[in-house]
C-alpha cells in the first residue's frame, strides 16, 4: 500500500537525456499505466522508482518518504520484467522463495511455505512448483514472476511490459487476470507498456510518455476523448484518430477545395488539424463530403472502412450491417461537437490552450 | 527417424570418418609412442626399427620414483630374494635403490617436482580465474571510465613474448628473494594468465542477462549476494573453460620454470629433460615421467567436460 510521487525527475545517460522534468503522483491502490513508444523513457522511470538507477535530478517519494538515495533492496518494491525475470537453474518454488529468503527479510520457514501455498493457489501454479524454470511456457513463466512479486507483499508493484512477449490470446487472458489480481490485492501497480489496448483496458489512470516527457496524465476516457496533442491522439485508439489538416472559414471546416464540413465557428483563419475518431465519422447519403472507399476490413462486430476524401485518407468504423465495398462512392459527415481541434504549428489541442 | 541419404552423401560421410581417423592417429602418435616407451624394457626403448610388440613392464615407473645408483657387479641371488618386488625390478636393471642410514627408501627428484607442478598450477589457476572473474564482472556491469583503454592495456600484457622479460624478471626475483620459491612461480603464472582470464570471463559474463541481478537487487539482496547467488552459477561454464586454459598454460610452462627455479620449487617440465644429461639416459624412465605428467591435465579436463562442451563455444550460452 503506497503512494508514489515523482518530483521534477530528470535522468540523462551521459549527455543523452532520457527523462525531462517528470512530475507525477500515483495514488495508493491505483493501477497506473505508463504508455509510450520504445525509447520514450518508460523503463527508465520504472528503474528509477525501483532504485536500480539514480535520477540526475529530482526526488522520488514513496508514502511521503524521500527514497531517492535508498538502494533497491530497501525500497520494498517488486519488479516483473518482460523476460529473464525468473532465476535460471532454480525451480519455481525456489524462485518464489528467493525474495523471502533475502538476508534482510528472514521470513520463518513455516511462513514461507504458507505464503507460497497461497500465492500458487491464487495464480494456479501449484502443479509447477517443483519444475525448473526453463521447462515452463511463456505464460507460466510470467505467472510465476508475478507470483514472485506478490509473495512478499511489497508496497509497490512495478511491471515492465510483462505481457508483451506472450502470444495474443494468452496476453488477453493474463491481462484480465492481472487486473483482477490488482483489484483483489488493492495495491499500487505501475505498469509499463507500449500497447495502447493494454493501457486502455487495464489502467485506472494512464500517463503518456513521449521522448522523455510526460505529455498527458488522465483516465483512459479523458485521454481517449480529449487528447492533449496530436501525439496522444495518434498513440491511443485503434484505429487511431483521423487527423485532417485544414482551416475554419465562414463557420465551415475547409479541408481543401470543395471539401467543406459543418463547424461551429471560432479559431477562424489559422492552420488547424481536425481530429475525429473513426467511430464519429458518419456515412450518410445526405452528408456534405464526397469520398471513395478504398478498403473495408470486417472485424465481426464492426467494419473499418478506409476512405479517400480529396487528398485526405481517413478511417471510419461502421456497424457490420452497413453495406459498403471498396470503390464505392459515399458521402461522409461528422457531429461538430465530436471534433477535436489542434493547432497545426504546435500540435496542441485548442481545448487545452 | 534417420534421414535418407544419397550415395554422394554416404560417400562424403565415410570420407570424413576416414580422414578424421587418420588425423586422430597422426595427432595421437607421439602420445602412443611415449606411452609405449614408458612400459618397455630398457633395451627395447631405442631399437631401430622401433619395437611395437613387447611385454609391458612397470619398472620404468618404479625407477622414476626412487633414487638409484649403479651396481658395480650383478646382484646376487640372496639380494634378489630379500628385496620386495619393486626393488627387484631396479636390481634386475643393474642398479640399486639408495637408502638412508635408517634404511628408508630415498625418493628420486620426480615426486617433489610433480607436487611442485600441482601446487603452482592449481594455486595460480584459482587466483587467475577468481581475480579475472571479479574484474570481468566489474567491466561488464559498471561504467568504467576509459573501459576500452583499460581492457586494451590488460590485453597488451600478453603482446610481449614472455621470454623477452625473463632475464630482467630473474634479476628482480633474485633481488627480492623470490627465486626458486613456489610463491614466485605462482605470482608469475597468475600475472601471465590474468589478462586472458579477464577477457574470456568478460565474454561469458556479458552473455548473462543483467535483468537477473536487477531482480535480485529488488528482491532484497546486495550486489555481492546477487553476484554469488545468481551470476556465479550462471558463469560456471565460462569459469570451467577459463580454468582449464589457465591450468594448461601454468602446467606446461617451461622457460620461466627453467630460469627461476632449480630445486626447491622446480616444476616437472624443466626437471624431466634435465635427467637426460647425466650419463647414458634411460629413455624408459623419462617416458614414464612424461606419461605421468600428462595425466593431471587430462583428468582435470575430463572432470570439467560437461561444462566445457558448452564453454568451449565461447559464450554461446543457452538463452
Amino acid at each position: 500500500m503506497a503512494e508514489i510521487e515523482l518530483r521534477g525527475i530528470s535522468k540523462s545517460f551521459g549527455t543523452v537525456p532520457a527523462l525531462r522534468d517528470i512530475n507525477l503522483t500515483i495514488a495508493d491502490g491505483q493501477f497506473f499505466v505508463l504508455l509510450g513508444e520504445t525509447g520514450a523513457g518508460k523503463t527508465t522511470t520504472l528503474r528509477l522508482i525501483a532504485g536500480l538507477d539514480r535520477p540526475t535530478e529530482g526526488r522520488i517519494l514513496i508514502d511521503g518518504q524521500d527514497v531517492t538515495d535508498w538502494g533497491a533492496a530497501d525500497r520494498d518494491t517488486a519488479l516483473v520484467l518482460q523476460q529473464y525475470s525468473l532465476y535460471p537453474r532454480y525451480t519455481v518454488r525456489q524462485n518464489l522463495e528467493f525474495p523471502l529468503k533475502s538476508p534482510m527479510r528472514r521470513v520463518p520457514p513455516d511462513q514461507i511455505a504458507e505464503r507460497i501455498a497461497r500465492v500458487s493457489k491464487t495464480l494456479r501454479i501449484g502443479h509447477l512448483l517443483d519444475r525448473k524454470t526453463d521447462r515452463l511456457s511463456g505464460g507460466e513463466m510470467q505467472r510465476v514472476s508475478i507470483g514472485r512479486a506478490i509473495v512478499r507483499t511489497p508496497k509497490v508493484f512495478l511491471m515492465d511490459e510483462p505481457l508483451s512477449a506472450l502470444d495474443a490470446k494468452l496476453r488477453e487472458s493474463l491481462r484480465a487476470e492481472l487486473k483482477d489480481l490488482q483489484m483483489t490485492l488493492g495495491e499500487t501497480f505501475l505498469f509499463v507498456t507500449h500497447d495502447q489496448v493494454e493501457a486502455m483496458s487495464m489502467g485506472d489512470r494512464i500517463g503518456v510518455l513521449n521522448k522523455g516527457t510526460l505529455v498527458q496524465v488522465g483516465t483512459p476516457q479523458e485521454i481517449y476523448s480529449n487528447p492533449v496533442n496530436t501525439f496522444v491522439a495518434r498513440a491511443v485508439g485503434s484505429p487511431a484518430m483521423n487527423l485532417l489538416p485544414g482551416r475554419i472559414e465562414g463557420g465551415r471546416a475547409q479541408l481543401g477545395p470543395g471539401l467543406a464540413l459543418d463547424h461551429a465557428g471560432g479559431a477562424e483563419g489559422r492552420a488547424l488539424i481536425f481530429g475525429i475518431r473513426p467511430e464519429d465519422v458518419e456515412l450518410a447519403t445526405g452528408a456534405p463530403l464526397p469520398a471513395t472507399v478504398t478498403d473495408v476490413e470486417n472485424h465481426g462486430v464492426e467494419k473499418i472502412v478506409t476512405l479517400m476524401a480529396g487528398p485526405h485518407r481517413l478511417r471510419a468504423t461502421v456497424p457490420v450491417t452497413v453495406r459498403v465495398a471498396a470503390q464505392d462512392q459515399v458521402r461522409i459527415g461528422w457531429q461538430p461537437a465530436r471534433v477535436t481541434l489542434f493547432d497545426e504549428a504546435t500540435g496542441r489541442s485548442l481545448r487545452r490552450a | 527417424m534417420a534421414a535418407v541419404r544419397t550415395t554422394g552423401e554416404v560417400l562424403r560421410h565415410r570420407l570424413a570418418v576416414v580422414s578424421l581417423v587418420v588425423i586422430l592417429f597422426v595427432m595421437l602418435a607421439p602420445i602412443l609412442w611415449i606411452t609405449a616407451t614408458a612400459f618397455k624394457p630398457r633395451n627395447l626403448a631405442t631399437t631401430v626399427p622401433p619395437t611395437v610388440f613387447f611385454t609391458p613392464e612397470v619398472s620404468p615407473f618404479v625407477k622414476l620414483m626412487v633414487k638409484r645408483s649403479q651396481l658395480r657387479e650383478k646382484p646376487t641371488e640372496e639380494q634378489l630374494a630379500a628385496a620386495p618386488w619393486w626393488e627387484r625390478l631396479v636390481l634386475e636393471g643393474g642398479e640399486k635403490v639408495v637408502r638412508s642410514g635408517k634404511g628408508a627408501v630415498q625418493p628420486s627428484g620426480y615426486p617433489s617436482r610433480f607436487l611442485n607442478s600441482l601446487i603452482v598450477a592449481t594455486v595460480s589457476t584459482v587466483l587467475a580465474v577468481s581475480m579475472g572473474t571479479i574484474t570481468a564482472y566489474g567491466f561488464s556491469r559498471f561504467k568504467v571510465k576509459g573501459e576500452d583503454d583499460w581492457l586494451f592495456f590488460i590485453l597488451s600484457t600478453r603482446m610481449l613474448p614472455p621470454v623477452v622479460v625473463a632475464i630482467p624478471m630473474f634479476l628482480m626475483y633474485r633481488a627480492v628473494g623470490l627465486n626458486d620459491t613456489h610463491l614466485g612461480l605462482i605470482i608469475l603464472y597468475t600475472a601471465f594468465n590474468l589478462s586472458f582470464s579477464v577477457w574470456l570471463m568478460k565474454g561469458f559474463i556479458d552473455e548473462i542477462p543483467k535483468e537477473y541481478e536487477d531482480a535480485a537487487l529488488v528482491d532484497g539482496y546486495t550486489r555481492m549476494q546477487a553476484f554469488f547467488k545468481i551470476v556465479l552459477p550462471e558463469a560456471a561454464t565460462g569459469i570451467a573453460a577459463t580454468a582449464v586454459f589457465c591450468f594448461i598454460t601454468a602446467w606446461n610452462e617451461y622457460a620461466f620454470a627453467l630460469i627461476m627455479t632449480n630445486k626447491r620449487a622446480q616444476t616437472a617440465p624443466p626437471f624431466i629433460p634435465s635427467q637426460i644429461g647425466s650419463g647414458l639416459p634411460d629413455w624408459t624412465v623419462i617416458a614414464a615421467g612424461t606419461v605421468l605428467f600428462l595425466l593431471p591435465v587430462a583428468i582435470f579436463t575430463f572432470l570439467l567436460r560437461n561444462h566445457l562442451l558448452r564453454g568451449m563455444s565461447f559464450g554461446a550460452i543457452r538463452k
